[in-house]
């Protein structure tokens, strides 16, 4: 499990889940679960496009998700913003079948690059992956305050001096950056599951901010460790498990939360 | 002109095609009017376990694409999407699970029964290579939804406008949000066999978004709809036959060419009506009421 | 009042909005340790004028000083509560983190607190009397409770000019109560200045010093005994009221609508209608 072979795909995964749950937990604040679900269905056909022009698939992936973080804030201003970030989607997801079509090998590529390959990291690309996980992590640490003021309340934030509409687009183009860097390994749909489960998990179960960002990122971690070890054994798509364990932690931290909820229902009521 | 409508697979692709562009348009308009489009997307999303299920076992994939999309709707319903705060989150749940379950599926499709292109055609569709034999029931569930709907039209209209006042007038929001999980069910399924399951989603808002910025009433916005529809399918299978001979025997994907004209057709319905905005303003004022009660 | 240099003034000021004139020459002052209530009707331009004063929305001409300088530069010296608010029950922010961003929300770096930033939020929590849910979900809270959570936001950085829009809407009688008592207690122990827009002057009039009055874009400005008067309220308001003395306190009551007829009737008579 641990053989030459795999190394790529253990440092790599773990790069990923740190700063996919870093990105994720302001997913969550924020309600962009679409948008998450769409830049990597949006970022598909730049692999697609990549292997037909010959050059690194990482450059195709990163000039889609880009290309997919401007289109949607300006769907998002002509019309309703679900509407334009699911038609948006589905026409880059279009443009990416009209891509492999045209390649040879056609259907294990859309396979993998929908659904995750475990032996997908290279170490061309490795290297390429911890460098946009580092600058991630580094961000997204040095503006938390700000983000995490406009995200609970964009009025107050206004008033700090900070605009919305920075913020929205330095988030927007760290999850693009993190779409790109985890779409090899998890796959362009499962990307999104790593980024929504775990942070949703650890705020159902902690109030603190900083610890709920820690809980995050513990539960990234172990799902994503986790799903490398049983895709190994089993030798069924890594996808499969993420997909799994993301809906599974979900699940058991909310119902914790309904539950202890109801342990204490005089509390709020007393204090007023 | 003649060859394109005498060819059996171009007939067999209008006629489903034409289903799905019909009832998506219906269903389009109270999806988009509730603000469900991730909803939609994502029942469409998840309906593909259900197609590379069906490959598996040997099924109907019209069955499989229905009976994955209720599963997971009621997956949703019972996670709580009716609570708007956590709709978003349950969606995406539900989403994440089923693809992983599409994963599996289609692996197992791979591995198993040695069907290669099982991917591609459940994900991006093959319209021209659907069997004559799913004509009925695609015509079969179209019915069935024009049924219902016609049946509980004013009831969903007053969900979708405003569920407290519906609850006054005496309608249960969670009966006819659960008829309209159902219904949905079956318009996903019919598009997801025409033009894949994840590009579904593009029939399912697409069409609606830009008639409901056409029009003030709903029953007008559920016509432009089918028309906008409609067009689009109808032009997307010619466009991909012709393709055959544009591009020197590379025929280009139908599923692409119906996506990239709805996406068209909605810019255009979008830049046309900001324009109109700016010299009328009433009537988009009244609409906005409308959508977002 | 005093010598002293007013904390706001607003002179001139006019503001339009896509295209449309919202505001008119606004002109009116604010000296430190005065509450002055904003008073209008819908759509009458209570939240622009606040937003303007916030430096959120530019002005077509105008001034806006606050503490002498441009509302923009002296950010600070202003700590405002919106009207909605409304957070998540999902969002991982207890009371005291939702205070601290008031503090440094706009500073660089992970939210650790230190000896200096707890003593700050803990005061803050103690005017407000938020002690007792400093520790639990702001989400969770009750609307009263989220807007006392707001309000030490507001206060932690010790501002010297307080804005609240529609701070007694939605709150019942014993929640408006605390809140006036409050501001009472921030206008005379702190000597800050305070601006609350509301639509029903009569929970603010004893402890009010000033009031606005917006009507079409124009204000008029006054001392409560200026202003709270049956003919020059009858006149703002467009509508007939009475002013009641009860117990020492002061009430302002729209006239009931048979009264309403005859006062109308009345007006109309003198003027030889």
């Amino acid at each position: 499990m641990f053989s030459s072979f795999m190394i790529n795909t253990w440092i790599a995964g773990t790069a990923i889940a740190l700063v996919a749950a870093l990105v994720g937990y302001f997913v969550v604040i924020r309600h962009s679960a679409f948008a998450a679900h769409a830049l990597p269905l949006g970022a598909f056909p730049g692999a697609a496009a990549a292997n037909l022009l010959g050059v690194n698939p990482f450059v195709g992936l990163l000039v889609f998700v880009g290309m997919g973080v401007l289109l949607l804030r300006q769907l998002a201003r002509i019309g309703r913003r679900d509407v334009g970030t699911g038609l948006l989607l589905v026409l880059f997801l279009g443009v990416g079948a009209l891509f492999l079509s045209m390649t040879s090998e056609y259907a294990p590529e859309v396979f993998s690059l929908l659904f995750g390959e475990m032996l997908g990291v290279s170490d061309a690309d490795l290297w390429p992956i911890l460098g946009i996980c580092a600058l991630v992590s580094v961000v997204m640490i040095t503006i938390f305050r700000p983000l995490l003021l406009d995200s609970s309340f964009p009025d107050l934030a206004a008033l700090q001096g900070i605009s919305a509409a920075r913020m929205d687009l330095i988030f927007l183009s760290l999850l693009a950056l993190v779409t790109a860097s985890a779409l090899p390994v998890v796959g362009a749909f499962l990307v999104f599951t790593l980024l929504v489960g775990p942070p949703a998990a650890a705020q159902s179960l902690s109030i603190h901010p900083l610890r709920s960002l820690l809980l995050a990122v513990i539960f990234a971690e172990s799902s994503i460790w986790s799903a490398i070890a049983l895709s190994y054994w089993t030798n069924w798509p890594i996808g499969f498990f993420v997909g799994m364990l993301g809906a599974g932690l979900f699940t058991l931290a909310r119902s914790y939360r309904h539950w202890s909820q109801r342990q204490r229902p005089a509390v709020q009521v007393s204090s007023l | 002109m003649f060859a394109f409508l005498s060819s059996q697979p171009v007939q067999t692709a209008l006629i489903v095609g034409s289903c799905a562009a019909l009832v998506s348009a219906l269903i389009g308009v109270f999806t988009v009017l509730r603000g469900n489009a991730f909803a939609g997307h994502a029942l469409a999303d998840v309906s593909s376990a259900g197609g590379a299920a069906s490959f598996l076992w040997g099924i109907s994939p019209l069955l499989g694409f229905l009976g994955m999309a209720w599963i997971a709707a009621f997956g949703m319903e019972f996670l709580g999407v009716r609570k708007a705060r956590e709709r978003d989150l349950a969606t995406g749940i539900v989403l994440g699970a089923g693809l992983g379950f599409s994963a599996l599926f289609l692996y197992l499709d791979v591995t198993t029964t040695s069907t290669t292109g099982a991917a591609v055609s459940v994900m991006f569709g093959s319209l021209f290579a659907i069997s004559r034999g799913l004509i009925w029931p695609a015509i079969l569930a179209v019915l069935a939804v024009f049924l219902l709907v016609g049946l509980f039209y004013r009831p969903l209209i007053l969900t979708a406008v405003d569920p407290d006042l519906a609850t006054l007038r005496g309608v249960s929001p969670r009966w006819m949000g659960l008829l309209q999980l159902l219904v949905l069910g079956l318009a996903v399924a019919v598009c997801a066999l025409a033009i894949g399951a994840v590009l579904a989603t593009a029939l399912l808002i697409g069409p609606a978004g830009a008639a409901i910025r056409l029009s003030r009433r709903p029953a007008q916005a559920i016509f432009w709809a089918m028309i906008i529809a409609l067009t689009a399918v109808w032009l997307g299978i010619w466009m991909a036959y012709e393709s055959y001979y544009w591009f020197s025997g590379n025929a280009w994907p139908v599923s692409f060419f119906v996506v990239v004209l709805i996406f068209l057709f909605y810019l255009l319905a979008m830049l046309g009506s900001s324009w109109q905005h700016k010299y009328q303003r009433r009537g988009i004022t009244s609409l906005r009421r409308l959508q977002e009660p | 009042m005093t010598n002293q240099s007013p904390i706001l003034a607003v002179a001139d000021l006019s503001v339009d909005l896509g295209g449309r004139s919202i505001l008119r020459d606004v002109s009116f002052d604010l000296y430190p340790g005065q509450l002055c209530a904003l008073i209008g009707e819908n759509g009458a331009g209570k939240t622009t004028l606040l937003r303007t004063l916030l430096g959120l929305i530019t002005q077509r001409a105008g001034t806006v000083l606050i503490g002498g300088a441009p509302a923009r530069e002296h950010r600070e010296l202003v700590g405002y509560v919106p009207q909605k608010i409304n957070f998540d029950p999902d969002l991982p922010l207890r009371t005291r983190d939702l205070v601290r961003l008031g503090l440094d929300g706009q500073r660089l770096g992970l939210p650790f607190f230190n000896g200096r930033t707890r003593y700050a939020v803990d005061q803050a929590l103690q005017a407000v009397g938020a002690e007792d849910f400093a520790d639990q979900r702001v989400g969770e809270l009750s609307g009263g409770q989220q807007q006392r959570a707001v309000i030490a936001h507001a206060l932690v950085r010790k501002p010297r000019l307080l804005i609240l829009d529609e701070p007694l809407a939605n709150l019942d009688f014993g929640s408006a109560n605390a809140l006036v008592d409050l501001l009472g207690r921030l206008i005379v122990q702190q000597k800050m200045t305070v601006l609350v827009t509301a639509h029903d002057m009569n929970p603010l009039i004893p402890v009010m010093d000033r009031l606005v009055y917006l009507v079409d874009g124009r204000a008029a400005t006054g001392t409560v005994a200026e202003v709270v008067q049956a003919e020059v309220l009858s006149k703002l308001y467009g509508y007939p009221v009475s002013i009641l003395h009860h117990g020492g306190r002061i009430l302002v009551l729209p006239d009931a609508p048979e009264n309403a007829d005859v006062a109308n009737m009345n007006r109309c008579a003198g003027h030889g209608v």
